[in-house]
């Protein structure tokens, strides 16, 4: 066969076409104008042209969220480059595989100070899980490989590649690797079959025992074992903002949301077990508080992750099994078969009861008089309205928090939010990203008035790609979590945090085309979200401005520093 | 306490600072790190001491494993190894110093490789350790000029770090 010489631009789209990519957000430059000519020349892919660079990055992010599959960005070099920085800093944090093309001035100009010339590969080789500058025409084709390969194995993350221009306008061969190994990363998947016996001898024999499933539940589509491992020990579960949906919340053993705005239950159990099951999470300050408080009580850990470095890094680990965490819990399940009969369930019962008082206490319980808006109510409409089936993505802050504890989220995928890095301004264009990834499915963006601001210019690319996201804006006319920490811990004094001057958002989202709603009665809040969600605006985006209680804050919440069974209760105050 | 973290990793451009990045961005310490291509061209091998808790080297060696450029990592204070740092001295040679110089050289097996009228420049190897009691043992007045490699180190007998 006569080989097929391309150019650089050709083989970047050709090897994008290999890896199955459906859409690629991106913006334009003069540093990847030869990309964008071939991007012009096929229709394969779908290219979504964004806004601003770091929405591209962000709904490149949540399409893989929602997918699983790696999420593709593009653009330009310098401010192209460093606009994108943000988005991939969020996805690095949330362990979020994507690949981000990145046009770089042409060698011969690299070092020179050129024109829209910066660093990427430094600039973003803190927030990368790797990153390559590729500078012969002929490696841009395994570099792509090597790309995709390294988001999506191990643990998984962004890969920059950055391409100068002139290599895009050189030729050469395609040739497209269909496998890849590199000496220096091969990530373990099978968990130690030593360690996976002693972990399921201390689970059968635990009198407290304790299930913390994180996001690498949800990122390893692990949810289908850890539910069915869970159901065959019968032991209570607890979730991870990130892994929330993991556990299916219906569930009597789902004991809500952990951390520093969990629930009193699951808190009060992280802190007493005797035994403790962490499944793809991290231990991270948000969720354990204090490690020294949180060891108080001695417990025994097993601990399974993909990532080594995540053993042991905050908390001592007893039992770390490294794998893969859908592959470590199917082991579980077989080797639990082997000595089901011997287990005697009934040492757990006390524990049970316990929890069960603890959980009593009701700690989500909020007050309505119906006089105002209050942000949990219209999340638990939201919840009933769109049969607790929606994928909801959010911004952050109160609204995150309220979206998270109220919309009981049964299966994986669906909570799309930023935990990690806390970006304000994702939710929107991570409502974009899944819109695109299942255009007939309800997506809803649970936001602030304050983080909808920062990136509200994706209302025009939602016009443009007829994308109908219901957001749902929680307006409080403050920076509501920052509010909330100067009321607790710094006298009332509310630096900076009201936002001033907030536009008219209905008339600003009929200005881009699309139907806004104002809603400032309590009353209003489930028939407005029926229209909303109604067959009449089904292809529509719809922007409702729910006007809520202005004082209303989070809780539980554990301060920061603070031990897990040091919760502030909204009954306390 | 003080370990000797060596490791192979692919010889990249940038390679070097993504392992430099790394123990700033997380706070780790670094006395000396050392680098050089080995004798397999696509390879450098790197020599880090750096100091810290058991709990923070667990996680420095962890963190350097994650690393995708590098290949093997090994903590040399795992078992038995030699360590050798290079450095030469440049110090004052004039009067009653030059003789001195001389005798405070031999002791240590430096080698004296540069002389003018008023300086000798000196060439000692050995363990940081000795290297330290070197520069302790001379006048602080009849130092001109100091520079160090700064450590590399080896395995002791079957311990190899090799791909």
């Amino acid at each position: 066969m006569k080989p097929e010489i391309i150019t650089g631009a050709e083989i970047v789209i050709r090897s994008l076409q290999k890896e199955s990519v459906k859409f690629v957000f991106g913006y334009p430059g003069g540093a990847v104008l030869n990309i964008y000519d071939a991007i012009f020349k096929q229709t394969q892919f779908k290219h979504v042209l964004v806004r601003h660079e770091q929405a591209a990055v962000h709904a490149a992010d949540a399409f893989s969220r929602a997918t699983g599959k790696v999420g593709v960005a593009l653009v330009t070099s310098g401010p192209g480059a460093t606009n994108a920085v943000t988005g991939i800093a969020t996805a690095f944090m949330d362990s979020i595989p994507m690949v981000v093309i990145s046009g770089q001035v042409p060698t011969h100009a690299i070092g020179q100070d050129a024109f829209q010339e910066c660093d990427t590969v430094g600039i973003t080789r803190p927030c990368v899980k790797h990153n390559f500058l590729v500078k012969d025409v002929n490696n841009i084709a395994s570099t792509i490989k090597k790309a995709f390969y390294l988001a999506a194995t191990g643990r998984p993350g962004p890969v920059l590649v950055d391409i100068p221009k002139d290599i895009t306008a050189e030729e050469a061969e395609f040739i497209y690797p269909k496998t890849i190994s590199m000496r220096s990363y091969n990530p373990v998947i099978k968990g130690h079959t030593g360690q996976i016996n002693k972990a399921i001898d201390l689970l059968v024999n635990a009198k407290k025992p304790m299930v913390y499933s994180g996001g690498g539940v949800v990122l390893g589509d692990a949810s289908e074992s850890l539910t069915n491992f869970v159901n065959e020990l019968e032991f209570p579960v607890t979730s991870t903002l990130m892994g929330l949906g993991g556990f299916p919340a219906s569930d009597s053993k789902f004991q809500g949301m952990l951390g520093m705005h969990g629930t009193y239950q699951a808190n009060m159990a992280m802190q007493e077990c005797d035994v403790l099951l962490a499944v793809g999470a991290r231990f991270d300050d948000r969720v354990i508080g204090n490690p020294d408080n949180f060891l108080a009580k001695p417990k025994k850990i097993i601990h399974i992750d993909i990532d080594p470095a995540s053993i042991s890094k905050r908390v001592k680990i007893d039992v770390p099994i490294v794998g893969d965490v859908k592959n470590v819990l199917d082991e579980f399940i077989l080797t639990y078969k082997d000595i089901k009969k011997t287990h005697d369930k009934s040492i757990t019962s006390d524990w049970l009861k316990q929890i069960k008082e603890w959980a009593d206490k009701d700690c989500m319980a909020f007050k309505d008089d119906g006089s105002q808006i209050k942000p949990q109510r219209v999340i638990q409409m939201l919840h009933k309205v769109t049969n607790g089936d929606a994928f909801v993505t959010s911004d952050v802050g109160q609204h995150q928090m309220w979206a998270a504890q109220y919309y009981a989220f049964d299966k994986p995928r669906r909570w799309i939010n930023s935990g990690g890095l806390g970006t304000m301004g994702v939710g929107l264009p991570y409502a974009m990203g899944c819109q695109l990834a299942f255009p007939d499915s309800q997506v809803a963006c649970v936001t602030g008035e304050a983080s909808i601001q920062m990136c509200i210019q994706e209302l025009s690319t939602c016009k443009q790609f007829n994308l109908p996201v219901k957001i749902i804006n929680l307006n409080n006319r403050y920076m509501g979590m920052v509010r909330q920490w100067q009321e607790f811990f710094y006298g009332n004094r509310y630096a900076e945090s009201y936002m001033d001057a907030l536009p008219d958002f209905v008339k600003l989202a009929e200005s881009y085309g699309h139907v806004g709603m104002k809603i400032e009665k309590s009353s209003d809040i489930e028939p407005a979200l029926k229209e909303a969600f109604g067959p009449k605006l089904k292809e529509r985006l719809v922007f409702m401005d729910f006007i809520t209680d202005q004082s209303e804050n989070v809780f539980p919440m554990i301060a920061s520093g603070k031990g897990l069974s040091e919760m502030i209760l909204a009954e306390d105050l | 306490m003080r370990h000797i973290i060596s490791l192979l990793m692919e010889n990249e451009a940038g390679a070097l600072s993504r392992v430099s990045g790394l123990f700033s961005a997380r706070g780790y310490n670094i006395e000396s790190l050392t680098v050089a291509p080995t004798e397999d061209s696509t390879l450098s091998r790197m020599t880090i001491v750096t100091s810290g808790s058991d709990e923070v080297i667990e996680q420095i060696i962890k963190q350097l494993n994650k690393l995708i450029d590098v290949v093997r990592v090994l903590d040399l204070n795992d078992g038995k190894y030699i360590e050798r740092e290079l450095m030469l001295v440049k110090v004052k040679a004039s009067g009653q110093y030059r003789d001195e110089m001389k005798r405070i050289s031999d002791i240590f097996r430096g080698r004296i490789i540069d002389v003018s009228d008023n300086t000798f420049t000196i060439e000692l190897t050995g363990a940081t350790s000795k290297l330290d009691a070197y520069i302790d043992s001379l006048d602080n007045d009849s130092i001109i000029e100091t520079v160090r490699t700064g450590a590399s180190g080896i395995g002791r007998g079957d311990r190899i770090l090799k791909i």
